[in-house]
């Protein structure tokens, strides 16, 4: 290490300014900074610092998305080669099920996901160095997050030069715009999943681009999908239920009746342990609640992610499933409330996106507000408006905007408590 | 009516370096320094020139912009220098011993027939006055102002804090005299807040003329400031003062023999010190004589306070005006190795307030920790950290952003008048983005101050 050290100290002075490859310092800085912390000592204030820095907050919020990372790999593997069996049963009919073909299913599942993040990585890293080189400072730690963040909420066939473009987009006007790390007031990894939803639906939407490879199996089955195959999302499919309702129903039911019987075909479908695991089809790293919830367990034990906000967050969910449940006036609000926070990736937004401090409401008791709205929101969209299954993504984007409104009233409440004290005595 | 306060927000950094409780003495120092910084925002006006012949207890210099407010000479000697700074700035006011003790003295008083103004009349002349503080703004106390109350903490609860009652033992008369003259100062009371996890001493617990207040809990509990805010706050209007009980005595020990004595029981603590002990020494006293023998290695860093709040000084440098408590640290000025040391290192070597690092499960352990920063300057990320440190009714975060765009309307609202930057300094320890929250919340008061006091 001592060699390593001092060969990348000894190029210190042609970095600094007036030396020769001064405009490339950001870049080294951030190499530099990457290897050793700098020897930086305090100057005036606390002589002695928290061992905490934000690489190393960042780094654990990374570490914690691994386990969807790896179960969004697989799975991407698995509905490829579960779509496979309704063309070739031959060849892939033991691959339906959920425990064979474990390799090739990791295979295929790494061939469709890492150029995902490594095309978001690129990208979003590219943007913010440039935006490095204009202010004169190396790279910020917030991208580390979203970088990994934004492939895990595409679904994996959607193509990598609109990965690119989102990518961009969310860094630059979601985020530099505004001054960089730490500035940015949307989440900036909804930022690019968003503007993608908006910009090309078809690839971020719809039934037929939630299992990796639809495309080619429709190309062989003549433009269609395979008899009995179904590509859409948990949600999706329950809109599709509700669309063929007349054919489901059969004859004249009564509303209510009808509306029982397309539960018991999703959840005939969508068995709630499985929804659980994640064996549903979905964006890449979203559909395994208990991926999720190792996640959690992380970053709620090293204190990374507020405990506030994802619990307000599924109880949000929870109650407004139950509310909706008492209107019961389509299919949607007649499913149990539970199935809202394990399916649609509604656990992932509350663990990873809905957390995010930067975006989030930055008082205690504002964090309580704005995690149970977040999660009541996103039911409430996904029960109202089933063109929008995407109900987490936009819930939490709209409370992105509201979180400065949810602090004011906090700091408000806070003044008035501390003049009353002056007031009463 | 006295309050008991128990703080459930706060934390104790154990650090590596107490000293023992023994009390040693020292040679008088060769050479003692009045530092203006020491009190912020004073404009001194030297009165003596290169030199002159100054007496233990004569005026060396006065407050500009407050011509009352005198400061007193801790020996008696020659008049060294001035050594300025940037912009000719005043850093040290330098006298040299002369090895006798010429002293000022008076007759001695009894604080107890005096009226208000008369006490402070006595304060003023003869040097004591600096050693009151008041808050807001926690500069020197404004004389002009009738204070609501007067707080005095009774222990220091920083890292490797002097332990006052150990200091305090056996001065219980100059400490109750030092009481008799400041709470003529007020007419509210005099709050003497004793820290409720231990008996406090006999001079403490003992104390008459005061309200006696406890408040447990871990730092910063013994801060001045934190006990003003759960037994009287401060609003927009009011007025405190606060002293340390060092002060006290001595303000006690001058009516009571009419004679300036600077004494001062001074900590040595922190890893790199060695022969850690209590100092019997003076004000503004020449290091050396106590530092230079007793550090481990030469990349030390010396610091005059406690490691959170205190004034990086030279060995040969001096003590600071309010000071008793000398803290050296090792230099962190190393760069360390991302997986071993540094930001993804298992951080065995790091104390944290984050459960990011094993200190959590290691809550009796010392840390030997250096003054490196453990990382760069970021934007504001991370939420909810300041909180946890910080046992006020007051949003740390909103406030400092306040500061930061200057409102002065906010931060009178979010409780800028009932913070000194010491509050804060845990709020800067814990702070993943390293933002220099102290010298943010100096800014700040320097603000109110120019536009609203």
């Amino acid at each position: 290490m001592k060699a390593l050290k001092k060969v990348i100290h000894n190029l210190d002075p042609k970095f600094e300014k007036g030396g020769k490859w001064e405009k490339m310092y950001p870049l080294y800085e951030t190499l530099s900074t990457f290897l050793f912390t700098p020897k930086h000592v305090t100057k005036k204030g606390a002589h002695i610092r928290d061992g905490v820095d934000l690489k190393r907050t960042m780094f654990m919020v990374i570490i914690a998305l691994v386990p969807c990372l790896l179960f969004g790999i697989y799975n991407t593997g698995h509905w490829h080669y579960e779509l496979q069996s309704y063309l070739n049963p031959e060849q892939y009919a033991g691959y339906s099920d959920y425990l064979t073909g474990f390799g090739d299913k990791v295979v295929y599942g790494l061939i469709q996901v890492l150029p995902l993040v490594i095309v978001s990585y690129a990208a979003g890293l590219g943007a913010e160095f440039i935006f490095g080189f204009i202010r004169g400072h190396g790279l910020h730690e917030g991208f580390l997050v979203s970088g990994l963040l934004i492939p895990l909420t595409m679904p994996a066939d959607v193509p990598l030069w609109m990965v690119a473009v989102a990518t961009v987009f969310a860094v630059v006007i979601g985020k530099e715009v505004f001054g960089g790390t730490g500035m940015n007031i949307l989440n900036v990894a909804l930022t690019a999943r968003a503007f993608l939803f908006f910009a090309y639906p078809t690839a971020m939407s719809g039934d037929k681009v939630w299992k990796s490879g639809t495309k080619e199996v429709m190309a062989e089955n003549g433009g269609l999908m395979p008899d009995g195959s179904s590509g859409a999302t948990a949600l999706g499919d329950l809109a599709t239920f509700v669309g063929d309702s007349p054919s489901v129903a059969g004859e004249a039911l009564s509303a209510s009746a009808s509306n029982g019987a397309l539960l018991d075909k999703f959840q005939a479908a969508y068995d709630p342990i499985h929804a659980f695991i994640g064996m549903i089809p979905g964006s890449v790293g979203e559909t395994s609640t208990l991926a999720v919830l190792i996640g959690a367990a992380i970053l709620l034990f090293t204190g990374v992610a507020s405990w506030r906000i994802i619990l307000s967050f599924f109880a949000g969910g929870f109650v407004f499933g139950l509310l909706m449940n008492g209107i019961s006036a389509n299919a949607y609000m007649d499913m149990p409330a539970f199935y809202h926070l394990i399916i649609g990736g509604f656990a992932f937004g509350a663990v990873f996106m809905a957390t995010d401090p930067v975006t989030a409401s930055q008082t205690q008791y504002g964090k309580l507000w704005y995690g149970f709205l977040g999660g009541g929101l996103a039911v409430l969209i996904r029960v109202l408006n089933p063109a929008y299954p995407e109900g987490v993504m936009l819930a939490i984007l709209f409370m992105n905007v509201m979180a400065p409104l949810i602090d004011h009233y906090v700091v408000q409440a806070n003044i008035k408590r501390r003049q009353k004290r002056f007031k009463t005595a | 009516m006295s309050k008991t306060v128990r703080l459930r927000k706060g934390l104790d950094i154990n650090l590596l370096g107490e000293a023992d409780k023994v009390k040693a003495d020292v040679k008088p120092p060769a050479m003692v320094a009045l530092k203006p910084a020491d009190f912020h925002g004073l404009v001194p006006k030297v009165v003596l020139k290169t030199g002159d012949k100054v007496k233990r207890g004569e005026v060396v210099f006065y407050d500009k912009y407050n011509q009352d407010i005198k400061f007193v000479s801790p020996i008696s000697g020659t008049f060294e220098e001035i050594v300025r700074g940037a912009k000719r700035k005043i850093l040290e006011v330098r006298i040299k011993s002369d090895g006798s003790d010429d002293v000022v003295s008076v007759d001695p008083i009894d604080p107890s027939s005096l009226s208000a103004d008369e006490v402070k009349k006595v304060m003023l002349d003869n040097g004591l006055w600096p050693f009151l503080k008041q808050r807001p703004l926690d500069i020197i106390a404004n004389p002009a102002v009738k204070p609501k109350a007067i707080f005095i903490s009774a222990f220091d609860s920083a890292p490797l804090a002097p332990d006052y009652d150990f200091i305090l033992h056996g001065q219980d008369q100059d400490f109750q005299h030092g009481l008799n003259a400041i709470s003529k100062l007020t007419d509210g009371k005099v709050h003497l807040t004793l820290n409720g996890k231990v008996p406090a001493d006999k001079a403490f617990q003992n104390a008459k003329n005061v309200e006696i207040n406890k408040i447990s809990g871990k730092h910063p509990a013994g801060n001045v400031g934190t006990q003003i805010h759960h037994i009287d706050p401060v609003g927009k209007g009011d007025m405190v003062f606060t002293i340390n009980p060092q002060d006290v005595v001595i303000i006690g020990k001058f009516f009571a023999e009419g004679k300036f004595d600077p004494t001062r029981i001074v900590a040595l603590t922190g890893s790199e010190a060695k022969n850690r002990k209590y100092y019997r020494t003076i004000i503004g006293t020449q290091l050396t004589d106590i530092v230079k023998d007793n550090l481990e290695s030469d990349n030390v860093r010396v610091i005059s306070g406690n490691a959170l709040t205190g004034t990086k000084v030279d060995t040969d440098g001096f003590l600071g005006f309010y000071d008793s408590h000398i803290t050296v640290l090792p230099e962190g000025d190393e760069y360390k190795f991302f997986l071993t040391k540094g930001w993804l290192g298992p951080g065995f070597d790091k104390y944290s307030s984050h459960r990011l690092f094993p200190t959590w499960i290691m809550k009796n352990k010392k840390y030997r920790l250096d003054t490196n920063m453990n990382g760069e300057e970021r934007g504001f990320v991370v939420t909810g950290e300041m909180e946890k440190v910080l046992p006020f009714d007051i949003l740390p975060m909103q406030l400092i952003k306040a500061i930061m765009v200057k409102d002065i309307d906010a931060m009178e609202q979010l409780g800028i008048y009932e913070i000194a930057p010491e509050d804060f300094a845990l709020c800067e320890y814990v702070c993943t983005s390293k933002i220099e929250i102290q010298e943010k919340i100096r800014e700040g008061l320097d603000v109110m101050n120019e536009e609203v006091m």
